[in-house]
């Protein structure tokens, strides 16, 4: 298996998802099978050649630094969950 | 008229003999009829619906309409829409209302088209089946028992069962393709970056392209008039010329030359799909275009690759889905990590969790050049088989799909089997290419889709090579016994 127990619990960390308990065995299986699908890639040789990240080999567009966006806090804080005067609620980090 | 294409519709409202309101009310009643089943839209948009049927008749009697206005039509539950939800097949966000409109379906609105409502598909776009979604599995006009394909299942079985005379999609790895094929319909995933994807919730960015899901090529043309531009809002639009997709769609495709790629025919493709696809060539070849086996030598790296580039990017986009600012957030959470893990949890499916998982792990480190940098070296080995390709012939043509539509549940618990659906449309999106999906024949009643593939930016070639196919045929026109 190229994924053990202790690499989901890890990954999931770092993802920062709640796996059940129950389900990791689920997860070690599936990821093993996904990775061993993957592992074809390493038949070929790709020595001298440049990654490609876009497929049009684009570069990012740059534009004025001007404004552009209005203020629209209110309309965007309707949608979370918990707002207070304006700010978002979580929480509390420090004690 | 519920069978009518778009560009027939579009005929009978110019003339009067309908009005949109009534064309609208049409596809209601008949949502409310089907949709039970079939499970295809997510949300339907009645009010809104029959307030912009109205509107576009005015429009229509004042005689300033375009092609599309008072034409009735269904969005993947993808695209932001102001004021109606957009869940993108999720639980995390089941209650998401978009504070602004995706450049697509503006443009939509803008051409005086008419929404129908949203509709279902793969979880975040992730499924070819469109059994990840949290509002259920959609059920394919053709044979309930079956999968429609995905993601965008919905919006093929909307089309297909008559209940939308067209639809938006998207397609990363053949989410446009995939289930029109399934569906026996017309669809066509655009060279990346010639449609916006501002406001179209992202899956991996690199990859995800908008289309058309309708009967025929001539419609496809109609909605790639309507899709197709520059956009400042996506910083991967391409500032290029949009041609008039309609114009070339009666040139003459004598001469034309097809590629037949070895490695589509081998094995893995069911025999009777083969027959079909040869039967298409010969029909093309009738219309006097010149065939010849070609080599894409690293089709079989596609899936493999896909599989790394996509969940990388997946994860990294989901990442904002937090539990803070929008989206579901769990109960009583006991400090900010339980708050970020448990939403997280708890809204995403598994087949997202899954893919997360695997993007978190390629990504992690020490193993970033082992996957995602050799993913994206592979990626270029395959755009350049591609582009010799194209030095020889002008299209190249496929399967779209391995099989017909599979049964509910099938692949379900078998995520590997299921990826390698898309075996013939991933290269496609790894290498940013148009390409299309039109109804080709049956196998024991189930359509089949040929798949047609393009050089950059001529999708203009695709629907004219797809049109004159389907002027030679009727395979695009049939209708499910029980829709007609």
């Amino acid at each position: 298996m190229p994924v053990d127990q202790s690499d989901i619990t890890k990954v999931a960390l770092l993802a920062r998802l709640k796996i059940d308990e129950a389900d990791v065995p689920q997860y070690v299986e599936n990821l093993s099978n996904i990775l061993s699908l993957v592992e074809q890639m390493s038949e070929v040789n790709t020595v001298d050649v440049v990654p490609m990240a876009h497929p049009l080999d684009a570069a990012q567009r740059l534009r004025a630094d001007e404004v552009t966006e209005t203020d629209q806090r209110e309309v965007f804080q309707a949608l979370a969950p918990q707002v207070e005067a304006g700010l978002y609620l979580v929480p509390r980090v420090i004690e | 008229m519920h069978t009518k294409t778009i560009s027939q519709l579009s005929a009978a409202l110019r003339s009067g003999e309908l009005s949109s309101v009534e064309l609208t009310t049409l596809f209601l009643e008949r949502i409310k009829q089907h949709n039970p089943a079939l499970n295809c839209y997510i949300s339907v948009t009645e009010a809104e619906a029959l307030a912009a049927a109205a509107a576009a008749d005015v429009r229509l009697k004042a005689g300033n309409a375009a092609p599309l206005t008072g034409v009735p039509i269904a969005h993947k539950d993808i695209f932001c829409t102001q004021r109606v939800k957009t869940t993108c097949g999720s639980k995390m966000l089941d209650n998401f209302i978009a504070p602004y409109e995706s450049t697509c379906t503006a443009k939509f609105i803008e051409a005086g088209a008419v929404m129908l409502g949203k509709t279902n598909m793969d979880e975040f776009a992730m499924g070819s089946s469109n059994e990840t979604s949290y509002f259920g599995a959609v059920k394919n006009p053709w044979d309930q028992a079956r999968v429609p394909g995905g993601s965008s299942g919905g919006s093929v079985a909307a089309v297909a069962a008559r209940l939308a005379p067209a639809a938006t999609g998207t397609d990363t790895g053949g989410s446009i393709r995939q289930p029109a094929a399934l569906c026996g319909l017309t669809g066509l995933k655009p060279t990346y970056g010639r449609v916006s994807r501002f406001g179209m919730i992202a899956f991996a960015s690199s990859l995800d392209q908008a289309g058309p899901i309708t009967y025929s090529a001539e419609d496809a043309a109609l909605l790639m008039n309507v899709m197709a531009g520059f956009d400042a809002h996506d910083s991967t639009s391409v500032e290029r010329e949009v041609p008039d997709y309609s114009a070339g769609l009666d040139n003459s495709i004598e001469g034309l030359k097809i590629g037949l790629p070895k490695e589509y025919f081998g094995e893995g493709l069911d025999g009777s799909i083969a027959r079909v696809i040869d039967a298409a060539v010969k029909e093309y070849e009738a219309l006097g275009a010149v065939v010849k086996e070609i080599s894409l030598p690293n089709t079989g790296l596609a899936v493999p690759t896909y599989y790394v580039v996509a969940p990388a990017e997946c994860s990294t986009n989901l990442s904002r889905f937090d539990g803070v600012r929008f989206g579901h957030r769990c109960d009583d959470p006991k400090d900010l990590f339980d708050l970020y893990t448990r939403s997280r949890g708890e809204g995403f499916g598994a087949e997202v969790k899954r893919r997360i998982m695997i993007g978190t792990y390629v990504l992690s480190a020490g193993y970033y050049d082992a996957y995602y940098l050799k993913a994206q070296k592979i990626r270029r080995l395959i755009s350049e088989d591609f582009r010799a390709a194209f030095e020889t012939v002008d299209v190249i043509m496929g399967p779209t799909a391995p099989s017909t539509a599979f049964k509910l549940g099938e692949k379900a618990d078998d995520p590997v089997t299921m990826y390698l659906s898309d075996i013939y449309t991933i290269a496609v999106n790894m290498a940013g290419l148009p390409a299309a999906s039109i109804p080709a024949g049956f196998v024991d009643g189930l359509p089949v889709g040929l798949q047609v593939i393009g050089n950059y930016f001529d999708e203009s070639r695709l629907l004219n090579v797809a049109h004159k196919y389907q002027q030679a045929t009727d395979w695009h026109l049939q209708v499910p016994q029980e829709f007609q």
